[in-house]
């Protein structure tokens, strides 16, 4: 059966890491790193990203538009 | 399955809007300004009407919107983005126009031009920030600052006898006959953005027809104002200005087809 997998990339430099981000993905694959951007923010990453669906849920709340999100089929 | 096989440019369900300057947004870290910027921008991108606009911004925190959005923009003097927008709506009329304003700007100072571009019934549309406080000069009370709300002004929250009531200044525009479209929605989760995203959409689908203001006002949080995490004034915003605020539609046009 197809499976959907997704992944995001964080415009490290830009996020600033509001953590809005977070409570919207209902999958818990997003957090804050422990290290700090140039600007002094701790940054988002999937601390999990095996179960990252591409539902675009955080993309689509960060205020600073800094989510791209990627998905696709696999089979598995 | 490696994640480099899911990061590919064919993959990509989701990017932010070339529509976009490079400029990062100078918004607080979690403020919904950011978010209403993107979800307007994606609506003209949708309708190919990015060329055909003009927005005029107001001053408080979004005075340097026509820095971040890549469209035509003028900036208006606090609380006179209504009175702008009458002129180039009336000077271009095919020009798609609006005005985004916060809760000082369009409900303190410009509660005039507000009030008058309504009920002249202009052509354009108006997005309201709502976020119940003076953002950018501090966090002083507002006329939408709810009752028993803190800000600088009123640190002890705001006491109705001698501050008076909350304007719900929405409600009010409704009533003018000039008024076509009225609407309140938020930013602060995934439905609620999606939602307002409709909306906008709307409020520019209706430009078309002019038949007055499409108004939709944004509840949002000014988590700086407030003094609150991002998060903690999004949930803030939930029990407290949502239940004075209700969201959803307040005026929808009967059976036109847009
Ligand atoms: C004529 C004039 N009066 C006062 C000010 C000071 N001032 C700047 S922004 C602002 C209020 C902004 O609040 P709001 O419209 O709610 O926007 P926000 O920053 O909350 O998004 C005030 C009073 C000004 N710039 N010009
Ligand atoms: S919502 Fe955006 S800016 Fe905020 S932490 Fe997440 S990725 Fe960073
Ligand atoms: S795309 Fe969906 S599942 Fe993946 S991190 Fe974002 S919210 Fe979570
Ligand atoms: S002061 Fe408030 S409204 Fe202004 S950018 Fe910061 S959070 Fe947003
Ligand atoms: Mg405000």
């Amino acid at each position: 059966m197809a499976k959907v997998k997704g992944a995001i990339v964080v415009d490290i430099e830009k996020c600033k890491g509001c953590s809005v981000c977070i409570p919207a993905c209902n999958q818990n694959v997003i957090l804050l790193a422990k290290e700090v951007n140039g600007k002094g923010y701790q940054y988002a990453y999937m601390e999990n990203p095996e179960a990252c669906t591409g539902c675009v849920n955080c993309a689509i709340v960060c205020p600073d538009g800094v989510i791209t999100v990627y998905r696709t089929k696999v089979e598995a | 399955m490696d994640i480099k096989d899911i990061i590919k440019p064919e993959n990509i369900v989701y990017q932010k809007t070339k529509l976009f300057t490079e400029k990062p947004l100078s918004y607080c870290p979690g403020c919904g300004h950011g978010t209403a910027h993107r979800m307007l921008l994606e609506v003209l991108e949708e309708m190919n009407i990015q060329d055909k606009t003009v927005g005029i911004a107001p001053v408080g925190c979004s005075v340097l919107a026509y820095e971040f959005l890549d469209i035509d923009m003028q900036q208006a003097a606090h609380g006179r983005a209504p009175a702008v927008a009458t002129a180039v709506k009336r000077l271009m009329p095919d020009k798609f126009v609006f005005t985004y304003q916060g809760d000082g700007d369009l409900a303190a100072i410009g509660t005039a031009e507000t009030i008058h571009a309504c009920n002249r019934g202009e052509n354009f549309t108006m997005i309201f920030i709502n976020n119940g406080i003076y953002g950018m000069t501090g966090g002083q009370m507002a006329p939408t600052t709810l009752p028993g709300m803190r800000a600088s002004t009123c640190p002890f929250g705001r006491d109705t006898e001698i501050m008076g009531n909350p304007l719900k200044i929405t409600e009010l525009l409704a009533q003018l006959p000039g008024v076509y479209y009225v609407t309140r929605q938020a930013v602060h989760t995934p439905n609620a953005v999606r939602k307002t995203k409709k909306a906008l959409r709307n409020a520019f689908e209706y430009q078309k027809l002019k038949k007055g203001i499409s108004f939709v006002e944004i509840v949002s949080n000014c988590n700086s104002g407030w003094k609150m995490t991002p998060n903690q004034s999004n949930k803030w915003m939930e029990d407290n200005m949502f239940p004075f605020y209700p969201l959803g539609d307040i005026k929808v046009p009967q059976l036109e087809k847009v």
